[in-house]
């Protein structure tokens, strides 16, 4: 009998609570039993956050100067104007001055702003060649198409580094310098340039092409610099770990930035006297004007900025945070009345019954 | 009432060889009259040049007896049709639906000729003067595909697909221009889409070709040079001599040329054909008939000229020239002779045959229409959003050349700037294309390429394998498995699951899809008392006046009767009441048309009752199924009817054989409604016999117990039985000889014989004396009233479409719960004419109007409807949809097609689903959205036509509102969940455009770019679209209702289309502001000061897109198995785990090196964690707030019985009262529910009418209703 039994449900299916779809599950119901108390603490909880924050953020300062030099906006517009000229005078210097009345707490970071600067154009963006960067010495005599038209110059030699980029690198220089006292001479305040890029770039993702000779120029030999620069890679700072492709300023310039609104770090000042802050005091900071803006509209400014564990002095993720935690409280508030009522229409009807 | 013997397809040999003059009794049209031996040697033997003309000339042969030469119209399917009177030619719509209705008219270029000239055995003429035709061989071919034609016809297949080229398009486009995104991101997929396609293709012809294989190798036997060759059915050309044994099914379409008997005919069922189960008899003409062995067959020579292949199944017109002694004779072939592909032999031991026509031109592949593509509305829609979707880049192009006009000033100055020499951000002098035309074409199809990520590639393929895995539930379902036949269901097309969800027609054959095709006797009224038969035994169920326990009066079989002394009746009436009954029950053997055939002592007898009942040996075949009930029901009580040899039938009575002479027989027709035969009984006497419907009896009767028998009928009627009552007339001789010379001359009338045959026969069958009833059950298939009565609440229309007669479909109709007693049934039948049918249809529509207030039942029959389609389209649906259940009978398998057809291209275009089971429905079964094949006793031909295959009517209730439903949320979800999730995955994108100039810079990185649908969020959608399940399957198979909260595809709707839209577009806003604000002027998010760059910020957003998306699919989830669990967190923590990968390494084969370390520094900024919980919350809270709101304050019905689930627990369900906590909601459900079906309707009088019946025991939703209604009522 057993084998007929067998063959009886030959296509029988399986009775698994898989295939009879009774796979043991958890159903919930999003109800407002459930949903109540979870708005009143995720509200709670977002407010409390939210000041956090909010307070956080507020203690960050920030201190920047626009030096586009459009007229009448301190010494910069000699520059300025100079820059809608044929030929900018080589380093056309101008300076800003301040005053802090207290201390401007540390670690203080120098960045420069440019805006209307689309660093995010995608013909833009993808004008580089990662390979070069990473000093793969073929690379360097054979940049990638990507960087036409810097990829080449008219003579033939390869451009490193390659590309539209690294064409357009910000060369404005800043340096500061800080008088204690009225009369007192101005001291240079040390900038810190290095650290200022992400480790894993200038370590890692940036190298330099294996050195020729123990030289960085020869390892460059036969390439040119892309065709606005003045001077070669190499010589980009006379610190030799930081110069060629690991330069930390040109590092800092290829990583492209987000918006055309962009501030890149320029130098930490955490030096010495400097290390807690700048002390109160005037200041003054000597730019070195190469870089021309104007002709697209664009403006450079120099900030200041000491920053917190969460960064630089955004307020709106506190502001944030407390918006959306009200909401989920008056949500919560709104749910219960309707809940409530609910209950009673339930038990109105119940009683009509 | 039923049909006594409406098919009577016994085509009397004895008439046939008496002479021309019977002829024309047999209900097949010869094409060519019978020619004497002579007059075909004077035509000559070559192909006649005129014969092809014939059936086309019809009025070349115009004349009184010549009308039957007409060819058989298309509407002539219908095989009982007696009239003969030409009917108008447009009113055979079905023949222009034949594919080679005009080949019959003679134009006919395709082939050579009009006729094909077939050499038996392929003998052909020594002299040469033959042109030989060339016919197919007999491969039938299902599959599609060869293995040379495969690649590139598939291929061309699937880019017919506008999906599939639409994402050629793109992928060409990215090969061509520069693009933002590389052409790998687009070309992968659809190269993985096009291959798995096309391996599952591929393997679906395969399985084609192996069952093709199967058919084609299928061994046959062959007479060859003189002896019998077995070979592959393949192999048989046209003009082989075939010979085929009992019960083997016909491999090509024959020319009966001799069976085993003597007179040369053979019984055959066409059951898988056409779905009639009777016997059919087919001869052999005589001069073949004799050549019963292969030796002599050898000896024939002979030609059959016929018409190429057709479709109809009914015409066939040809002639067999043989020449036998140095003479030709003439004979002419109809259908009787032709045995068709797919039938089935029966009853006879072996026959011999010639192939006529081989492979794909026999009448059973011509009758397969190709079968098209369906597609679901799903998918349709989809198709339509996938346009709509299309022109949105074109617009967002359009709109960002807007902004790009103002951006050009900009770069109009930084133009000039770049002339003068002075240094600007070099961007803008990478402007290769200065040619503005090509520039901007170049940019739209970047955009357009950028964009067509909000139809991804990856949603038709999940989309297709969520179909292709999900159907893999419905055969594995146990309760969709019939454990008798061990069959379980069978999917066909996986395209359709959701369709099962949106069905709002069910079409539905009658016999062998709601009944089990098997007629049994139930009841019968004896001369006003009421029997029943219990176990084989008559059982009275009338008050008897003094019966105590165990007493009950027994009418087992006549020994009982005649001795018994349980009859309490008194003594004098004892004798006159065995007589009654002893006449009734010879009435009930005598007055029929069964055939009888003893069964080959070797042979296995496939009669359902023979196993266990006395006379074994015996089997009867019928055309309609109820004689041959009664006849068994009559041997079973112990008057056995034995046979009919020539003019006599013998009965067995009690075990005496006793002989009746068959004087005559008076046909059913359906004006009659009755039968009635005229028998001399071995004493001499001769009787009148007849059976009829009670209208059609119970008039004309004089004597017996009328008043009461007509009661008991009725009561027999309710229970849904088909009654038949019996009567009888002893004639006197003289009677008789009166009766004798009117039929005589009636029958030999030439003009208006059918008249004349009505008058005698009316003159005949009066005055009759009622014997009593019999009631015959054809058995209702479990569950078919529930689950018709579960369709009607679920919003669905039910038509039933029948072959069957008005009659018997009205009383199945009527016992399966489509008619209620309390509808108001119209009937739209018998009409002859169009301004008829549609004084009709209007009289239907004012009358629906009129009496509203009761449900209303339509019953059309084929010619009427026919009718009512020509003209009076629209009046005819006006009427329909007005009633609540419709009935068509006597319908040709065209037609049904035919009408669901018309229901499909309505106004609403309702989707449509069509049940049956043989191979008559098939056509129906493919024309309907959604087709489903009962696998029942007829062959498989419905099963394998079909999407779905079922073994039983009622699983069709788990099928749709269990299956149906599940699958139609899971698919609708799915769809829509993946336009959200690609709005949301593409408006940041857009948004981005503002910010970079409109160059097509991509937020995201190329590889995200790609996986995003691929990897990261594709797993829980599918999962889920696989097992969800939002309400118990239990609930919604008990709550019918809840159907209608899908219907009309209202899941996707325009009004849930546009949230889920703008869901993902304030999402998506959500994402990209929020990390736009977030870094405000581009400030630093690290605690070391350094800065972020554009690649972070779109990681930024697409950390928070994955993990939005992938919650939100949480969110509506209801059923969280462990592998949603799995799927959902799992896809969260590839997408962290893989970022982290991805971005830990240089990868060499890499161009750039974007995402180098941007992941991990997100992860290392404290504002972007908390910026992430933000943004995701905030997503979700709108998500959640409004499902909150929704569910307190406008609960759908679903909603409602999801909490009804929730509270109550499965205890609930099986205890049906949820007393305990779950009291509140129940009760709302009650109420709903109420609502829904609206209080004391008439379908919840009629459901407490039938509330004492033992149907509902089970069924707790309609128990529920019941006693519900019991309280509001």
């Amino acid at each position: 009998m057993t084998w007929s039994a067998t063959a009886r449900g030959a296509h029988q299916p399986d009775n698994t609570a898989f295939t009879q779809q009774r796979l043991p599950a958890w159903q919930p119901l999003l109800s407002a039993s459930i949903a109540l108390p979870l708005f009143f603490c995720a509200g709670l909880a977002f407010i409390g956050l939210g000041l956090g924050l909010f307070y956080s953020s507020n203690g960050i300062k920030e201190l920047e100067y626009d030096y586009t030099g459009n007229p009448g906006t301190g010494n910069c517009s000699v520059c300025a104007l100079a820059d809608q000229g044929r030929a900018p005078p080589i380093r056309c210097s101008c300076a800003w001055y301040f005053s802090l009345p207290e201390l401007f707490p540390g670690p203080v970071y120098l960045y420069y702003e440019l805006t209307n600067f689309y660093q995010n154009n995608r013909r833009y963006g993808v004008s580089r060649d990662d390979s070069q960067l990473s000093g793969l010495p073929s690379a360097l005599r054979h940049p990638a198409n990507e960087c036409a038209p810097y990829q080449r110059r008219a003579t033939g030699l390869p451009i490193a580094p390659c590309g539209a980029i690294a064409n357009s690198l910000f060369n404005d220089t800043f340096s500061l310098w800080h008088q204690r006292r009225p009369g007192e001479p101005y001291v240079e305040v040390p900038l810190e340039r290095t650290g200022i890029a992400w480790w894993t770039d200038c370590h890692v993702k940036f190298r330099n092409p294996p050195l020729v000779n123990g030289s960085l120029a020869l390892a460059f030999r036969g390439t040119a610099p892309p065709p606005n620069w003045h001077r070669p890679v190499y010589e980009l700072s006379p610190d030799p770990n930081n110069t060629g492709f690991i330069n930390q300023d040109f590092v800092v310039w290829m990583r492209t930035a987000a918006l055309p609104t962009f501030r890149k770090l320029y130098a930490r000042i955490r030096q010495g006297n400097y290390s807690a802050g700048l002390p109160r005091g005037a200041y003054r900071v000597n730019i070195t004007y190469n870089y021309p803006v104007r002709a697209f509209g664009g403006h450079k400014r120099i900030v200041f900025s000491n920053i917190s564990w969460m960064g630089g002095k955004n307020p709106f993720l506190g502001i944030a945070y407390l918006v959306v935690g009200s909401l989920c409280i008056l949500m919560g508030f709104v749910m219960l009345v309707v809940y409530i009522r609910y209950q009673d229409q339930n038990d109105e009807e119940e009683d009509e019954e | 009432m039923i049909g006594v013997c409406g098919r009577n397809e016994r085509v009397p040999v004895n008439q046939q060889q008496a002479g021309s003059s019977t002829v024309g009794e047999s209900r097949y049209q010869f094409l060519w009259p019978r020619t004497t031996a002579k007059a075909a040697t004077e035509t000559g033997a070559g192909p006649v040049p005129d014969s092809p003309a014939l059936p086309s000339s019809p009025g070349r042969r115009a004349g009184p007896g010549q009308r039957r030469l007409l060819p058989a119209r298309a509407s002539d399917f219908l095989p009982s049709r007696r009239s003969w009177a030409p009917r108008p030619p447009a009113g055979s719509g079905a023949a222009s639906a034949s594919p080679r209705g005009n080949r019959t008219r003679g134009f006919d270029p395709p082939h050579q000729s009009d006729t094909r000239t077939i050499y038996i055995a392929n003998r052909f003429p020594q002299n040469g003067l033959y042109t030989p035709q060339k016919f197919i061989d007999n491969r039938i071919i299902s599959s599609k595909y060869t293995v040379w034609n495969f690649v590139p016809k598939n291929l061309f297949e699937q880019f017919r697909r506008v999906a599939n080229f639409y994402f050629l398009i793109i992928f060409l486009v990215q090969l061509m221009i520069d693009t933002p995104t590389s052409p790998i991101t687009s070309g992968l997929p659809l190269f993985f889409v096009i291959t798995v396609t096309a391996i599952k293709q591929g393997y679906e012809d395969w399985l084609r070709h192996n069952s093709d294989n199967e058919v084609n190798g299928a061994p046959v036997y062959v007479v060859r040079s003189g002896g019998l060759v077995k070979t592959r059915s393949k192999n048989i050309r046209v003009g082989d001599i075939v010979r085929i044994a009992k019960d083997e099914i016909f491999p090509a379409d024959l020319v009966l040329l001799s069976s085993d008997r003597l007179d040369g005919s053979c019984h055959v069922t066409t059951a898988s054909l056409d779905g009639e189960t009777n016997l059919k008899t087919h001869v052999a003409v005589p001069e073949t008939a004799v050549l019963q062995t292969v030796a002599s067959l050898d000896t024939l020579i002979a030609v059959i000229e016929c018409q190429q292949p057709e479709a109809d199944l009914y015409r066939f017109m040809g002639r067999m020239i043989i020449t036998q002694q140095m003479e030709e004779i003439v004979r002419p072939l109809g259908p009787e002779s032709l045995l068709l592909r797919g039938a089935r032999l029966k009853n006879t031991k072996e026959i011999f045959g010639v192939a006529i026509y081989t492979g794909m031109e026999t009448k059973m592949a011509l009758n397969y229409k190709s079968k098209s593509q369906k597609r679901s509305a799903v998918e349709k829609v989809n198709q339509n959003w996938q346009k709509m979707a299309e022109s949105t880049p074109e617009r967002w192009q359009q709109q960002g050349e807007r902004f790009k006009s103002a951006a050009s000033c900009l770069k109009a100055l930084t133009n000039s700037c770049a002339t003068q020499g002075i240094r600007e951000p070099e961007l803008y002098k990478i402007e290769v294309l200065e040619d503005k035309i090509l520039r901007f074409i170049s940019d739209f199809l970047a955009f357009l390429v950028l964009y067509n990520f909000i139809i991804p590639i990856s949603l038709y393929v999940t989309v297709e394998m969520q179909k292709f895995l999900g159907s893999f539930f419905i055969g594995w379902d146990l309760d969709l498995y019939h454990e008798e036949s061990d069959q379980k269901a069978q999917v066909n097309t996986s395209d359709l699951n959701e369709e099962l969800g949106q069905v709002e027609y069910v079409f539905t054959d009658k016999t062998g899809t709601l009944t089990e095709n098997e007629m049994q006797f139930r009841e019968c009224s004896i001369n006003g008392i009421k029997y029943q038969e219990i176990n084989g035994r008559l059982v009275s169920e009338g008050p008897t006046p003094d019966s105590s326990d165990g007493n009950l009066p027994y009418l087992n079989s006549l020994p009982h009767l005649t001795t018994s002394s349980s009859f309490r009746t008194s003594p004098e009436s004892e004798t006159e009441l065995i007589k009654e009954h002893d006449l009734f029950f010879k009435a009930v053997s005598l007055c029929h048309t069964v055939q009888i055939s003893s069964v080959q002592t070797d042979g296995i007898g496939d009669g359902p009752w023979q196993s266990n009942l006395a006379p074994s040996q015996l089997e009867y075949y019928a055309s309609s199924p109820d004689e041959k009930a009664l006849v068994e029901a009559a041997a079973r009580i112990g008057i056995v009817f034995i046979g009919n040899s020539e003019e006599t039938m013998e009965v067995k009575t009690l075990g005496k054989l006793e002989r009746y002479k068959l004087l005559h027989i008076l046909e059913f027709d359906s004006d009659r409604r009755r039968m009635s035969v005229i028998v001399q009984a071995p004493s001499g006497e001769k009787f009148l016999f007849a059976k009829g419907a009670e209208s059609s009896i119970l008039p004309n009767c004089v004597g017996g117990e009328i008043e009461k028998t007509r009661i008991h009928v009725d009561e027999f009627a309710l229970k849904g039985l088909r009654t038949l009552c019996m009567a009888y007339k002893r004639l006197t001789s003289k009677e008789y000889e009166a009766i004798n010379r009117r039929l005589f001359e009636a029958r030999t009338a030439l003009q208006q014989r059918e008249e004349k045959l009505a008058d005698v026969f009316h003159f005949i069958e009066k005055d009759l004396i009622l014997l009593g009833a019999t009631a015959v059950e054809d058995r209702l298939q479990d569950r078919v009233r529930e689950t018709i009565e579960a369709l009607r609440m679920a919003g669905i229309k039910v038509w039933v479409l029948t072959g069957d007669k008005h009659e018997t479909a009205v009383s199945v109709s009527l016992s399966c719960g489509h008619f209620h007693r309390t509808m108001n049934i119209l009937e739209l039948i018998n009409q002859k004419s169009d301004s008829q049918c549609a004084e009709q249809l209007r009289q239907l529509a004012r009358r629906i109007k009129e009496d509203h207030v009761i449900q209303h039942g339509l019953v059309v029959d084929g010619t009427s409807l026919s009718l009512a389609l020509r003209e009076h389209e629209k009046l005819f649906m006006e009427v329909c949809r007005n009633c609540s259940a419709v009935l068509c009978c006597r319908m040709a398998p065209l037609q049904k097609a035919k009408v669901i057809r018309l229901i499909k291209i309505s106004p609403e275009k309702p989707i449509t689903l069509a049940v049956g089971d043989g191979a008559n429905d098939v056509s129906m079964i493919q024309e309907a959205h959604v087709g489903i094949g009962i696998m029942g006793k007829e062959g498989r031909q419905a099963a394998r036509n079909s999407d779905y295959a079922i073994a039983r009517f009622k699983f069709l209730s788990k099928l749709l509102f269990v299956h149906g439903h599940f699958y139609y949320i899971r698919i609708a979800t799915l769809v829509q969940y993946f336009f959200y999730k690609n709005v949301c995955f593409i408006t940041p994108q857009f948004l981005y455009q503002f910010y970079c100039l409109f160059s097509q810079q991509t937020l995201y990185d190329s590889v995200y770019l790609t996986l995003y649908n691929i990897c990261f969020t594709s797993l829980p959608i599918l999962i889920y679209s696989l097992l969800e399940q939002h309400i118990d399957p239990h609930v919604l198979q008990s709550k019918p209702t809840l159907y209608r909260d899908i219907s009309k595809n209202r899941q996707l709707s325009i009004k849930t289309f546009l949230y889920w839209t703008i869901l993902g577009f304030s999402h998506a806003f959500i994402f990209f502001y929020g990390s736009y604000f977030l870094i405000g002027k581009d400030i630093s998010l690290l605690g070391n000061g350094q800065m972020f760059g554009n690649w972070t910020f779109g990681t930024l957003v697409f950390t928070v897109m994955v993990i939005t998306v992938t919650v939100k699919m949480a969110l509506e989830t209801h059923f969280w198995t462990w592998i949603n669990h799995l799927v959902t967190w799992g896809s969260i923590i590839f997408y962290f785990v893989f970022s982290l990968f991805y971005g830990g390494i240089l990868w060499p084969f890499l161009s750039s090196q974007n995402m180098y370390f941007v992941f991990i520094q997100l992860l290392s900024s404290g504002s972007a964690w908390f910026a992430i919980i933000l943004m995701v919350v905030t997503c979700l809270l709108l998500d959640i707030v409004k499902k909150v709101f929704e569910r307190q304050l406008h609960p759908t019905n679903t909603e409602k019985a999801q909490l009804i689930k929730a509270n109550s627990s499965v205890k609930c369900l099986d205890s049906m009262c949820c007393f305990s906590e779950g009291e509140t909601a129940c009760a709302s459900f009650g109420r709903m529910l109420e609502r829904v079906v609206g209080r004391c309707s008439p379908t919840h009088v009629s459901r407490s009418w039938s509330a004492s019946d033992p149907f509902y025991t089970n069924d707790r939703s309609i128990l529920t209703l019941s006693t519900m209604d019991s309280s509001t009522c």
